[in-house]
């Protein structure tokens, strides 16, 4: 979150030397000594972010970011092999394995028998790109997409596929993709912080945690804010029982006289910092619940989104609440939605998520666009990594499971810059390993930080003597997507 | 090129900040060369490319002959120097930076003049081993020590001038909350307002340093160094009970343990001799690593993931030096090569530890009130005729399994290679990961057992089938063959069902006389490869001795006493692994773990001074080495470390990097003779350092900032002010539950579960539950139980870090869901209504004397008028809110005030 922190800060500072008839001139010693500038953040600007402006014009101004958790079947969902269902039952050739290293969850299994997808696939749209019958809602919108079938990964377990993806390294520690925007970018609305995170209520699958959207070594202002459903959407939102708007305005109006007069004595520009922050919780007192309240939409909104929409906490509430944020100005919206991770019983489970998120995802995209939102908000849809094309466990007529698969994913994308109804890289016939266009993880990372307008080589943060950023020291822009 | 002579005087902006002041007219390697390659060269021609086989990283390397054959720097002769040439080359295609401008002619006349006077190489500051610095002879009234002589020579030098002394009530809140992280309370500050004897403040500062919470404020800091958490961390992220090693911190801090012992027990207090438990207590420094438990990963690879932690952490918490950076190749910027990270990896490879759940291995130490339960048992069973004596002095875990003897058990083993061990306590041979660990051998060993009158072990244990074996081997993997036995189904694959753990056989393996004392090796062998049908979890060994049957109450003590064995506190530590099972290190190619390149031998970077000692070092002699004489960085850092948490600012603000790339020191002197004076003259007594600053004028200036300081100065470099910064997350919560009366200083024990909303603790796999217990309420922040995924949202939200990792210093921020904690969350509300209480009890029905005892208890000075009347208004609005039946009282509205100003929320 931003907040504008820095913009307070620093205006804060700002008006105080004008109003000591300083000037900006007098700040160069501070400047020189800055306590940030030791951690290469010397580029501090008036507008939040420490960029200032964007590198390049960007083409996309939000992010909505829909995350799988849990690693969905690109096999059963996206990337159609027929030749699978050919080879239903039988062994995975070591021709394509070629040694690649397995999880101990199969590595064990005598044998590794491949698994055709259940579910039929039909090509869609005018772009023709196919999509399995899983997703009804979705393969209307394949004329909006941009689908990427060639993602690879590196790590074969969860957390630290997850890390990698949100923070660009397997292990915990660095900060998220909307901890960068935020840090780069700084925010567009004063009442509402700029990275806000929405995850699925009580959905089962891997945990998921405030790392993923935490700050890492950038100030703790850039971590992500949780929207949660239910009366407290934001942790400590709601005044204590007993207070209600107007007592708090008095509170914090006789609060901000005793501050003035502090700061008369002991001109610590943190004083005023702290009173424009006390502010800025008291309007989010106000603008969260009024965003998070969706009682306003009408019911055709509802009904694009499908029934759950109305359930706060469901996937399709917080895909509707995502487009209320980005209309706002939030500048990054991360959606989480557990329960992919079918190592066994997938045929079954995975009908499950799909209805949850097919109907609400393909809403999003048409709602954004019938907003003319669409064209500068980037949607992406996709987990951590791929499943295998062999079953884990024992293979059914009607039934198999899968295993985690680094070498290859599907992950789609719509909007923002990216091109439409378009299909990029390939999987080999097996859906074992990427034939063509090979997209890594930090390449795509950089790719979503271009379509912003920032070369992810100079959004840097120096810590411990090195500066970092969001691509390590990896990822090419993947120009073949971009509209 | 035309080059134009250009004076330096007027070129060096650094000169302030610069170590060793030389004498106008010679060019100092680091003050004027070294920044300028860093900034223009090192990217190419340093640790990740020798571009041209040319590298400036070593003065060795930068002066030997390059690629082309040349010599870069003739020493002497700037014409025929071939760095000097290229970066003044007419060709841009040949001139140096390539891609980037030219150099300045100021530093192009530098570089010249450099190598004129003969390229003298220097060493950075930090490499260099401190010297006593000459005291500053500067006199003024305002001195009180040594240290005020150097911070006042560099203040004049400015043309500042410093603060008087902060007021008496300033400066009791200042120094309390330094010293013991908590206010003052009204006795405290009755007593030492009344004291007007010159010594009031020294007595004062002498008494906080004795309190029992100088521990607790000390401990809290370490506990981000430790990364300490309550919890395992990755995914799962299970709880971990180490809370034991909190303990151990908030008593070494409090019993002022010299820092080089501090440093030696946790680093390596498992290989001192005959280690207490509270030196192996103090070896949990490094199993605050996580520990990955989530399904199919690979063990070695997540327990070298920790490794390499211990070693990066070590060298940011002792040596503030960025290693983690060689990994995977030799540092950019700073003199460390790609082997020295392995290098000093070999000293920490060799411990037990291997990323299993159970975090094997555990010390296990007992509550009071079961020692005497335990010992009555044990008393019986050895008035039984036990077996093996029993060591009346040893630590009771000792006894517990002296006396269990000749019955061992897998949580006993003195070393494992390849099994594992589970939570149920047994040992075997399977993972997940039977097919992968192909070709793996699996061992496990008893050391030092008497083998005279052995005639057979037997085994309890259950499989599945028939393919598993067991040998037994004298000493080592490869030594005699004692035995060697099959193990027999103990249940049949029926269906679905899981291992059935209870369907236990016992297998007598017959041992051949033997005598002397030896260590027995035992292999399980998986004959066919097979999954589960070769896997075999073993849950004890009894040996069986010609002079000693086991008596039906002998074994039901034993039973007993393994019962009572359950109530243990488990602590994970460090224990070393056995000479036979030792782990060969090998540098990692371009830091990948399963790319083995060449072995290497525990060895300290080259650029450090070295461990003299004949044998091959071990951990503790690399402890040993960290607080020996000749390192140059270990007092310096920690000396930095508390002087942060003092003033706001280290002396060198980069507390975790003082390489090239960290700022220079701004008192490169007093940070010399503080280093000195702490580790020679105070024999590292972290008290008598804490207490030489606190008792200095630069520490009790009145951090009052005006207009003109906060332009010249904004952050207080020069230290013209006393420190005035937010307090901690610790310290904001411990502070309102002081002044509120609520807290519960009660000291040590298991981190405790405040209140916290729902829904923020998301635990998937298990059923691991928030829950609060009354009594634990109001305790203070540094208890509150530290799960790593779902961390405690008011610690988070004033800057804590995750405790994934080392950090040595939170970046202190504002933001509006920091007012939203202090407003709203329940513990400030609880907090304001109980001040309230105190407020209107003991300001009586006066409304005016209510606000200054409620003020006085929070900001220690009274109130001034204007401050009345403004919090007598509030108080006023609120009662006219207060006829609606659930507002809150109006003078907890007034206490919440108080409790949100930026001088209760900061320290002055």
């Amino acid at each position: 979150m931003s907040y504008c922190n820095h913009t307070k800060t620093y205006l804060s500072r700002r008006e105080f030397l004008t109003r000591t008839s300083l000037g900006l001139g007098a700040l160069t010693l501070g400047s020189l000594l800055n306590p940030l500038e030791a951690l290469g953040n010397t580029n501090l600007t008036l507008n939040g972010g420490v960029l200032g402006q964007p590198h390049f014009a960007p083409r996309a101004k939000r992010v909505i970011y829909l995350f799988q958790s849990g690693a969905p079947s690109q096999i059963d969902l996206f990337d159609d092999k027929p030749l699978l269902r050919k080879m239903n039952g039988e062994e995975l050739p070591e021709s394509v394995r070629k040694g690649q290293r397995l999880t101990g969850m199969t590595a064990g299994q005598d044998t590794l028998p491949l698994a055709g997808s259940l579910f039929n696939f039909k090509q869609y749209g005018e772009s023709g790109l196919m999509m399995s019958e899983l997703l009804p809602y979705t393969s209307q919108i394949v004329d909006e997409m941009c689908m990427v079938k060639s993602m690879y990964t590196e790590a074969i377990n969860h957390d630290p596929a997850v890390t990698f993806m949100q923070t660009g390294s397997q292990f915990p520690g660095r900060p998220s993709i909307g901890s960068w925007l935020d840090y780069g970018l700084g925010s567009d609305n004063e009442n509402l912080p700029s990275f806000v995170v929405l995850v699925t209520k009580d959905k089962r699958g891997q945990p998921l945690y405030a790392r993923l959207w935490g700050n890492g070594f950038l100030p703790s202002e850039h971590q992500g804010v949780q929207f949660r459903a239910g009366k407290d959407p934001v942790l400590y939102l709601n005044n204590p029982p007993g207070v209600d708007m107007g007592a708090r305005r008095q509170q914090l109006d006789h609060l901000r006289q005793l501050q003035e007069k502090q700061f008369q004595t002991m001109e610590d520009p943190e004083i005023q910092a702290r009173i424009t922050q006390y502010e800025m919780a008291f309007r989010m007192q106000t603008s969260v619940p009024e965003i998070t309240d969706t009682s306003d939409e009408p019911d055709y909104i509802y009904d694009m989104y499908g029934p759950d929409s109305r359930k706060p906490g469901t996937y399709a509430a917080n895909c509707l609440l995502a487009r209320r944020l980005v209309e706002k100005g939030v500048k990054f919206v991360q959606l989480y939605h557990q329960g992919w991770d079918q190592h066994g019983n997938l045929p079954n489970a995975i009908k499950v998520q799909a209805q949850e998120t097919d109907q609400p995802s393909a809403a999003l995209i048409m709602d954004l666009k019938q907003r003319g939102l669409l064209e500068d908000t980037l949607v992406i849809w996709g987990g951590e990594f791929g499943r295998t094309n062999y079953s884990q466990g024992k293979l059914s007529v009607d039934n198999y499971g899968r295993d985690h698969h680094p070498k290859c994913f599907s992950i789609w994308m719509a909007g923002g810059g990216v091109k439409k109804g378009f299909s990029y890289g390939a999987t080999d016939d097996f859906g074992y390993n990427v034939v063509q266009n090979p997209v890594h993880v930090h390449d795509f990372q950089a790719t979503l930080l271009h379509l912003l307008g920032i070369d992810h080589e100079r959004l840097t943060f120096k810590y411990q003597g090195r500066r970092f950023r969001l691509t390590d020291v990896h990822g090419h822009v993947v120009r073949d997507i971009i509209a | 090129m035309a080059i134009r002579f250009i004076p330096f005087v007027i070129i060096l902006p650094l000169f302030f900040l610069t170590n060793c002041q030389k004498k106008e007219g010679s060019i100092s390697y680091n003050e004027h060369i070294r920044p300028i390659f860093n900034a223009k060269c090192l990217v190419c021609h340093g640790g990740v490319k020798k571009l041209g086989g040319f590298s400036l990283l070593f003065e060795e390397e930068a002066l030997d002959t390059t690629d082309s054959g040349v010599y870069a720097i003739v020493p002497g002769n700037h014409r025929k120097s071939e760095l000097f040439k290229r970066i003044v080359h007419e060709d841009p295609e040949l001139r140096m930076p390539q891609d980037g401008d030219p150099l300045t002619d100021t530093e192009i006349e530098l570089i010249k003049r450099w190598i004129d006077e003969g390229a003298k190489w220097e060493e950075h500051w930090a490499y260099v081993t401190p010297k006593v610095p000459a005291i500053p002879s500067i006199d003024s009234n305002w001195i009180k020590n040594d240290i005020d002589r150097f911070v006042l020579q560099i203040i004049k030098e400015k043309g500042l001038t410093p603060e008087s002394e902060a007021d008496r009530q300033t400066l009791i809140r200042r120094v309390s909350l330094d010293l013991t992280g908590l206010p003052p309370s009204p006795d405290e500050v009755a007593t030492f307002l009344k004291d007007d004897s010159p010594g009031a403040y020294e007595k004062l500062v002498d008494r906080l340093l004795t309190s029992p919470h100088f521990g607790e404020r000390w401990a809290a800091m370490w506990m981000d160094l430790a990364r300490y958490a309550d919890s395992k961390g990755y995914e799962k992220d299970p709880n971990r009970s180490i809370w034991k090693y909190r303990d151990w911190l908030i008593q070494a801090f409090n019993e002022d343990k010299p820092f080089d012992q501090f440093t030696v027990e946790q680093l390596a207090g498992d290989l001192l001799p005959e280690p207490t438990q509270d030196q192996l207590i103090a070896t949990a420094f490094h199993r605050n690593t996580m520990t990955n438990t989530e399904g199919g990963t690979d063990d070695e690879e997540f327990r070298v993931v920790a490794l390499l932690d211990r070693v990066n952490t070590t060298f940011e918490v002792w040596q503030a030096t960025t290693i983690s950076c060689v990994q995977c190749h030799s540092h950019p910027y700073d003199p460390f090569r790609h082997e020295d990270y392995y290098e000093s990896l070999a000293f920490f490879n060799n411990t037990l530890d291997n990323d299993i759940e159970t975090d094997f291995p555990l010390l296990e130490t007992y509550a009071e009130t079961d020692t005497a339960q335990i010992q009555s048992v044990i008393n019986y069973i050895k008035a039984l005729g036990p077996y093996k004596q029993i060591q009346e002095k040893a630590p009771l875990d000792q006894q517990i399994k002296q006396a269990l003897f000749p019955r061992l058990f897998p949580v006993d083993v003195d070393d494992i290679h390849n099994v594992m061990l589970t939570g149920g306590g047994d040992v075997g041979n399977g993972s997940y990961n039977a097919k992968a660990g192909e070709g793996r051998q699996y061992f496990f060993k008893y050391d030092d057992i008497k083998l005279d009158k052995l005639t057979n072990i037997e085994v309890t244990y259950f499989t599945e089938g028939n393919d598993a074996r067991l040998d037994l081997y004298l000493d080592q993997p490869d030594g005699e063959l004692l035995a060697s036995t099959s193990f027999n189904q103990t249940w049949g694959p029926e269906g679905d069902q899981k291992y059935r753990s209870d369907r236990l056989k016992t297998l007598e393996v017959v041992i051949p006389a033997k005598t002397g004392r030896h260590d027995l090796v035992f292999e399980i062998i998986n004959t066919t490869g097979k999954a589960p049908e070769g896997i075999v979890w073993i849950k004890e060994l009894l040996l069986d001795y010609s002079d000693f049957t086991p008596s039906n109450d002998w074994m039901k003590q034993t039973d007993a006493l393994r019962q009572l064995r359950r109530k243990a506190e488990r602590t994970p530590i460090m224990q070393p692994k056995t000479a036979v099972f030792k782990r060969a290190t090998h540098v990692f190619e371009r830091g990948n773990w399963l790319v083995h390149g060449e072995e290497v031998q525990p060895t300290i970077p080259d650029v450090l001074p070295q461990i003299e000692k004949e044998s091959p070092p071990n951990r503790l002699d690399f402890a040993r080495w960290l607080v020996g004489e000749e390192n140059p960085l270990t007092a310096r850092v920690t000396v930095n470390r508390f002087w942060e948490q003092l003033f706001g600012n280290g002396i060198v603000s980069t507390l975790e990097d003082f390489g090239t790339q960290g700022q220079p020191p701004t008192h490169p002197e007093l940070l010399d003779y503080l280093a000195l004076r702490f580790s020679q003259d105070l024999n590292w007594s972290v008290k008598a350092l804490l207490k030489e600053i606190v008792l200095s004028a630069t520490y009790r200036q009145s951090s009052r900032v005006t207009a003109e300081k906060n332009e010249i100065d904004p952050y207080n470099y020069w230290l013209t002010r006393g420190p005035r910064f937010r307090l901690s997350a610790e310290q904001l919560r411990d502070q309102a539950l002081a002044v509120s009366g609520l807290l519960r200083d009660t000291i040590g024990g298991p981190s405790v579960m405040p209140p916290q909303p729902e829904g923020v603790w998301q635990l998937v796999y298990s059923s691991e539950r928030w829950e609060t217990q009354e009594e634990d309420r109001y305790r203070r922040g540094l208890y509150t139980f530290w799960k790593r995924t779902s961390p405690y949202p008011s610690m988070i939200a004033f800057d804590s870090p995750s405790r994934e990792f080392c950090v040595s210093r939170r970046i202190r921020t504002n933001t509006p869901l920091q007012a939203l904690v202090t407003m709203n969350d329940p513990v400030y509300l609880e907090a304001a209504q109980a001040l309230a209480g105190i407020m209107e009890k003991e300001g009586g029905q006066e409304l005016e004397r209510c606000i200054e005892v409620g003020y006085k208890r929070a900001l220690i000075h009274p109130p001034d008028q204007e401050t009345v009347h403004i919090l007598k208004e509030l108080y006023q609005t609120a009662m006219e809110e207060s006829t609606k039946p659930d507002a809150l009282e109006p003078m907890t509205v007034v206490a919440s005030a108080i409790l949100n100003l930026d001088a209760f929320l900061t320290k002055t």
